[in-house]
């Protein structure tokens, strides 16, 4: 196996030089082979200019003048056509996110019920907290009838038609006052993803700004409504996350085990797998069939739920999903939703790992389907473990090629667990803040993209903003780079500025605090929530940051927009598709301050990414006298 | 002598998509890339254009440098001359933007510069081993290749399908 130089520039990753010169050598095609076969990129993409919003078309504006139409058939403008594309992307992201949020409204509905196959209210504290926040009367009632109220509570937030999502209201008053000063205070979760649908329809909102607003509006109700619905009922149903420690990265998957890897988001399914794996009669079957247990590892965003509330080891984040496949070392890839390549069911052809998907909503071509279904769960999760344990024998010795690299970290930094971290109050933290010894708090997020250079973004990003005395909070496929690579261990503040290492060595934690799955950045949301409220000021004020350096979904988009407005200066490390509209363009990059007081930034180079966000977070601590 | 390479095209591959105009300007640009381009002032242009042969066909059109090219011939200031490697390209410096090229070309592949005040054609892309717009192409309609090796590559084909349904 040879690791040639093309191949050291895919990634900053071991695992993925060996394994990307093992598929070199098997003749397998992965994600980096498709997309140098799609290059060049469609410019007119690139740009956001394609429209394919109605049949007179499809349009696209030339970006160069008099070479090409300046309009679309309909008459619409470049801007037009871009902000039209660019919030239908918030659409997607925000329905996906909030999709999952409504999951897990139904499970905790049907736990309540005593119809949930398996499931139990795992965490009665943040139970009551929420029913509190809700209104539900928790006095001489049992768990389950507070968590039926609060399950319908939720779910009425999806379908609600006016008024407001109740989670928002964690946001400082004065955000939520200049929400409903700009229109943008969402009045339910579906109601403002339909409204971008209807909007962008042929002739129905053509002013861009107004379109951005809509934007704005349904990424709120993603952050502050269905990711938080998502991230608060995993909770309740399936325990706050405390800190934990564990392993990641592809060495995780054993050679004399069967390998089950869990890919995907939703924690509804892993729990359940978990469990199933745990089962003496499975594990018994494992041993007849000549392998000493069951591993099951997570990856992508399952990764990060099941890590941060069992220290489940995680095999790697979004890039490394085909790697893991081509270890010839996995006897089943379990997915359900989001994020999970239809490239697998070919890749797991060639060898003996079954691909299994397991709902109605995420079928893939070489799929084996078991259908999951909430009120039989431990039943399908053991169905399901049965067919990758029963696959161990079909495993081909010759083909295994499982790198050793794994890396220890500490995971599980939930608002609470970061809160008892500092000794039950927000106090020390905002002491920190205010002496320097923080500089500042950054939310490093998002997913990994081939366009750059795997987990370099990420790591390059958060390694300058820590030692420059910056307290890093990740999810998402950055907090998986960030494992992998040590940062997330305590002794990774060797690393920082003189200030944040004091601090993190006086608490016992990692410079950069896991803080969950792709939902979860409602977490950051609400200690960034929290600190604003405990100053008595906005999060606008805050010397906070955010950026996501290798971006690539549509969730990540909306993430975006609900990052800035809830006023918080964002990088992107990869280019959006906007620039060819420069109404648009300045929208984001300059007008967005007067609406929700922050703005994004476009940077490639993540060192000079770092530079803008501290550059940021200095001009907020002048601001606050600190 | 070498065979100087043309930009030949496979009309039946084209889909439309333009994507070789943007890389034609953006070849032409100051910054060279997509992003910095589209910020340009004066933007930079395209020198290959795409048109529609109804109803089924695409069709990217680029200048031919022609041996004989009728432009060179006509253009009164001298500005067009053809260089070592076979390329036509105008001088902007001896251009006096009378449009007597455009009037002469039977491909229509002279455009007008309102910023400069001057003609603007194809230039093959110098300092580049392939042309921009043949690299960006995602379909392969477009050809960088000599006329011998282009005309084999059709021999090859056309003897296929004149013995094809002969039997052996």
């Amino acid at each position: 196996m040879a690791v040639t130089d093309d191949i050291l520039e895919k990634s900053i990753d071991p695992t993925v030089h060996q394994m990307l010169a093992r598929a070199r050598e098997l003749g397998l095609e992965t994600v980096w082979d498709r997309y140098e076969k799609m290059l060049p990129e469609c410019g007119f993409g690139e740009l956001g200019v394609c429209c394919r919003n109605c049949n007179m078309g499809p349009c696209r504006i030339s970006p160069f003048e008099d070479q090409g139409p300046q309009r679309g058939i309909c008459g619409a403008t470049a801007d037009i056509i871009v902000a039209r594309n660019l919030i239908r992307m918030i659409a997607g992201g925000a329905a996906a996110h909030s999709d999952h949020g409504r999951d897990l409204a139904h499970t905790l509905l049907l736990t309540a019920e005593g119809k949930g196959g398996g499931y139990e209210i795992k965490d009665e504290a943040k139970l009551a907290t929420l029913a509190k926040e809700y209104g539900i009367a928790t006095e001489n009632r049992t768990k389950e009838e507070i968590a039926l109220d609060l399950a319908k509570a939720v779910y009425a937030e999806f379908g609600r038609q006016e008024g407001f999502v109740q989670f928002t209201r964690r946001a400082p008053a004065k955000r939520v006052a200049q929400w409903q000063k700009m229109g943008i205070d969402p009045r339910g979760i579906d109601r403002e993803i339909v409204e971008i649908m209807h909007r962008t329809h042929i002739g129905v909102d053509n002013d861009p700004v107004n379109l951005i607003l809509q934007g704005l509006k349904a990424s709120i109700a993603d952050g502050w409504g269905g990711s938080m619905i998502a991230t608060e009922i995993s909770d309740v149903l399936f325990g706050t996350p405390t800190p934990v420690r564990s392993v990641a990265n592809l060495g995780v998957l054993k050679a004399d085990e069967v390998n089950i890897v869990a890919h995907g988001h939703e924690p509804v399914l892993s729990e359940m797998i978990l469990a199933a794996a745990a089962d003496p009669e499975l594990v018994a079957k494992a041993k007849s069939l000549g392998a000493k247990g069951i591993n099951v590892v997570g990856m992508c965003c399952t990764g990060n739920e099941i890590i941060m509330r069992h220290g489940i080891p995680l095999a790697g984040n979004f890039l490394q999903q085909e790697l893991a496949v081509i270890t010839g070392a996995v006897e089943a890839m379990i997915v359900d939703v989001q994020c999970i390549m239809p490239s697998l069911g070919s890749l797991c052809e060639c060898f003996h790992t079954r691909f299994i998907s397991t709902s109605y909503k995420a079928k893939f071509p070489g799929a084996i389907h078991i259908q999951f279904n909430e009120e039989k769960a431990l039943d399908i999760a053991k169905q399901i473990v049965k067919v990758a344990v029963e696959n161990y024998p079909r495993r081909v010795q010759d083909k295994v090629c499982i790198p050793d690299e794994k890396t220890e970290c500490m995971v599980g930094f939930s608002t609470e667990a970061v809160i008892k971290a500092l000794g039950g109050t927000l106090d020390p933290l905002l002491e920190a803040i205010k002496s320097g010894a923080v500089r500042g708090i950054a939310g490093v997020v998002g997913c990994n993209n081939p366009k750059i250079k795997h987990d370099h973004g990420h790591v390059a990003l958060v390694r300058e903003l820590i030692k420059n005395n910056v307290l890093v909070v990740t999810t998402g496929c950055n907090a998986i780079a960030c494992a992998k690579v040590g940062l997330m261990l305590p002794e990774a503040a060797a690393d920082a500025g003189e200030g944040l290492r004091g601090v993190c060595q006086a608490l016992g934690v990692p410079p950069v605090l896991h803080m969950g799955s792709c939902v979860d950045i409602s977490r950051i949301l609400a200690t960034c929530a929290a600190v604003a409220n405990a100053l008595g000021v906005d999060i606008s004020d805050l010397p906070v940051a955010g950026a996501a350096p290798e971006w690539m979904s549509e969730k990540a988009v909306s993430i975006g927009a609900y990052v800035v407005s809830s006023g918080i200066f964002t990088v992107l490390g990869t280019v959006p598709p906007v620039l060819g509209g420069p109404v648009v363009t300045d929208v984001l990059t300059r007008g967005a301050e007067d609406v929700v007081g922050a703005v994004f930034a476009v940077e490639t180079d993540p060192v000079k990414g770092a530079a803008l966000m501290i550059a940021h977070i200095d001009k907020k601590r002048a601001a606050l006298g600190i | 002598m070498t065979q100087p390479k043309e930009i030949f095209v496979l009309t039946d591959r084209c889909v439309g998509c333009r994507t070789c105009t943007i890389a034609c300007a953006v070849a032409h640009s100051t910054s060279k890339t997509l992003f910095g381009a589209v910020a340009e002032t004066p933007r930079p242009k395209s020198r290959i254009y795409v048109e529609w042969a109804a109803p089924a066909h695409k069709v990217p059109m680029v200048c031919r440098h022609c041996e004989d090219a009728p432009c060179m011939h006509a253009c009164i200031s001298g500005a067009i001359r053809r260089t070592d490697d076979g390329v036509v390209i105008t001088d902007t410096d001896k251009c006096i933007g009378c449009w007597t090229c455009v009037m002469v070309c039977p491909y229509g592949m002279i455009g007008r510069d309102l910023e400069r005040h001057k003609a603007y054609r194809c230039d093959r892309c110098p300092d580049r081993d392939i042309p921009a717009c043949v690299a960006a192409c995602p379909t392969g309609a477009l050809v960088y290749q000599t006329v011998p090796a282009y005309a084999a590559d059709v021999r090859r084909h056309a003897s296929g399908e004149m013995v094809k349904g002969k039997g052996s």
